[in-house]
């Protein structure tokens, strides 16, 4: 990777009084994120091994390609669809549920893990701010994840058409039907689609929840960050006999607003569109409280001990 | 110059309090030793001077204030809290990438010069290195660092006799200069009797001795007294008296509080017996108590 130059400008040898300029935030920024991908290896080792698991399944798919061409005439255009599209829908899915899912453990273990071995005490005795870190850890599941995940599926889902177009050339078949059923590149766009609105726009209050409970918690962070809302949910159900609280988060958790019903189909044109998702009050609120979490959990670092 | 500035510093744990109005001041260029028992409140003060925990009472480290400024204030200030604080799973080289990325004074070169005397390669995690190279590395990743304060708390813990001399070692002789101030906490006393320029006692929160060394060195004789003049010795009111090997040590405080304000002078002493300066360790306890744990046991509880 590229770094910016470690190299501290010298003072002149009989001014040693000078005091250097502080560092400029975003070269702070650079480095605390760095120092997450060094430490949580399964950032990019998890989807990297779901795309291994993806290019291993694909073998298969690959065997029986010129067989399934062949046979592919006799069947209606929907079902050549699925037959020839599948594997790049599946691929995609656990490329994208295993970033997901490293996710959601990094998040509540970001803050917690360095009280936890005690370094929380080497970080502070550098000069980087709270703030900075917190932000930074955040940016690993609001950013790095989905756009990673996004660059392996792409990666990945070429090199899966181009070893078919090989296969089928080789075989004397045409690869203009494979091309026409799988839309690849439209595909992948609708993917990158989902990545930015559902897991980093409208997830970001659940990483930023997560991550604050991770800078509070004393033990058990998952425990913190599950039973609370599920109390409050039976609470509520119990006392009031509604489930307002309940299906608010399942609105979070499921899948967005009325607007966005079908979301976790990958295509465009399957829901509301942009406008309507950018418009819904509750992308807003989402993002507000997010930034509230994010803020409270930089406030708590800075009170916070080796536990 | 004025490095550390404490008036007043306070700070309680819910009803256990570990600085009781602490009034402290440390110069550029000294190297202080701050001493005391096991919850004496010690670490409770570096943390207040560290600007890792909040505090009562007014506190300037190199002219801020270190709860509201940590990051800022982190750039000037260096501190090797306990041992052990190094994150496990970095390895050397990314420890000297990190810091040369967020530290505007932290000298790389320097750093790789330090660690090249040592048996500890770029490539290893520091899980895999013994407590002793783990202490070298951050010695040599905070050596490294042109800063105006150094802090160690208890920099020395669990080490062996001979890293605990190269730990001084290579601080007194590559690291110290008069523009540089260390301050230290340790219960090793013995290993730091030749490094200190000034020495802090401290128990339940409050500072009970405070002085530099030469004064440490004029103002407190111990001398094993000749049975036959142990009468003599006790009349010159000695601060603390005990026995080892049948002989009777006394310890008496020459300095200018003596409530007659008459100097018992070395040439007294001598003729009583054999004069020296005293370890600071026996002259903890005779400052302290002689009971082990007991001047501590109050305060026992209070976070570290």
């Amino acid at each position: 990777m590229n770094t910016p130059s470690n190299t501290v400008p010298e003072a002149p040898i009989n001014s040693p009084a000078i005091t250097p300029a502080a560092l400029p935030a975003t070269r702070l920024f650079y480095w605390s994120l760095r120092r997450e991908l060094w430490e949580y290896r399964s950032i990019y080792v998890a989807p990297l091994a779901g795309a291994g698991v993806v290019m291993l399944a694909f073998g298969f798919v690959l065997a029986a390609l010129p067989h399934t061409m062949r046979k592919l005439s006799s069947l209606d255009p929907a079902q050549q669809h699925k037959a020839l599209a599948h594997p790049y829908d599946i691929a995609a899915a656990l490329i994208m549920g295993a970033a997901f899912i490293v996710s959601l453990f990094y998040s509540l273990d970001a803050l917690y893990g360095e009280r936890r071995d005690r370094s929380i005490l080497f970080w502070k005795s550098l000069p980087v701010s709270d703030l900075t870190t917190v932000l930074a850890k955040a940016t690993v599941p609001l950013v790095v994840l989905p756009l990673l995940s996004f660059a392996i599926a792409f990666v990945i889902e070429s090199l899966m058409i181009l070893l078919s177009s090989l296969v089928l050339l080789a075989g004397g078949l045409s690869v203009a039907t494979l091309w026409t059923q799988v839309q690849l590149y439209p595909t992948l766009l609708g993917l990158l689609y989902h990545l930015v609105t559902v897991h980093m726009l409208w997830y970001a209050p659940l990483y930023a929840w997560l991550l604050l409970v991770s800078a509070w918690s004393r033990r058990a962070p998952f425990l913190w960050a599950v039973l609370p809302p599920l109390a409050v949910g039976f609470f509520e159900k119990i006392a009031f006999h509604s489930s307002h609280f309940a299906d608010l988060l399942l609105y979070r958790v499921g899948g967005g607003s009325d607007d966005m019903q079908g979301n976790f189909d990958m295509h465009p044109g399957m829901h509301g569109g942009l406008g309507s998702f950018l418009s819904s009050p509750g992308l807003w609120f989402g993002l507000i409280a997010a930034a509230i979490f994010l803020a409270a959990a930089a406030r708590l670092r800075r009170y916070r001990e080796p536990i | 110059m004025t490095v550390i500035e404490a008036r007043g510093l306070r700070k309680a744990f819910g009803t256990t309090i570990a600085l009781d109005g602490v009034n402290l001041r440390v110069d550029e260029g000294r190297i202080l030793g701050l001493v005391g028992p096991n919850g004496a409140g010690k670490s409770t003060a570096l943390n207040a001077i560290l600007g890792l925990t909040q505090y009562q009472g007014e506190l300037r480290v190199l002219g801020r204030d270190p709860w509201a400024e940590r990051d800022q204030l982190m750039r000037d200030v260096c501190f090797i809290a306990d041992v052990a604080v190094l994150p496990r799973w970095m390895k050397v080289w990314q420890a000297l990438d990190y810091l040369a990325g967020v530290h505007p004074r932290f000298d790389r070169a320097k750093a790789e010069g330090f660690l090249a005397k040592t048996d500890i390669k770029r490539k290893s995690k520091v899980r895999e290195l013994s407590k002793g190279m783990v202490t070298q590395l951050h010695l040599a990743l905070v050596m490294a660092i042109d800063a105006r304060l150094l802090v160690l708390d208890e920099p020395t813990l669990g080490l062996d006799i001979l890293y605990r001399k190269q730990f001084y070692d290579s601080l007194l002789n590559d690291y110290f200069d008069r523009s540089r101030t260390i301050v230290v906490t340790t219960h090793q006393v013995e290993d730091v009797q030749n490094v200190l320029t000034d020495l802090m006692f401290i128990n339940h929160g409050r500072i009970v001795l405070n002085c530099s060394m030469e004064e440490f060195e004029t103002r407190y004789l111990e001398v094993s007294v000749k049975p036959e003049q142990v009468a003599a010795a006790r009349a010159l009111r000695p601060m603390h008296e005990r026995q080892v090997l049948g002989r009777s040590i006394f310890l008496f405080d020459d300095g200018a509080q003596r409530t007659n304000n008459q100097k018992i002078g070395r040439q007294q002493l001598v003729a009583l017996g054999e004069v020296r300066t005293p370890s600071i360790a026996d002259l903890f306890v005779a400052v302290l108590g002689d009971k082990p744990g007991g001047t501590a046991s109050q305060a026992q509880g209070v976070a570290q």
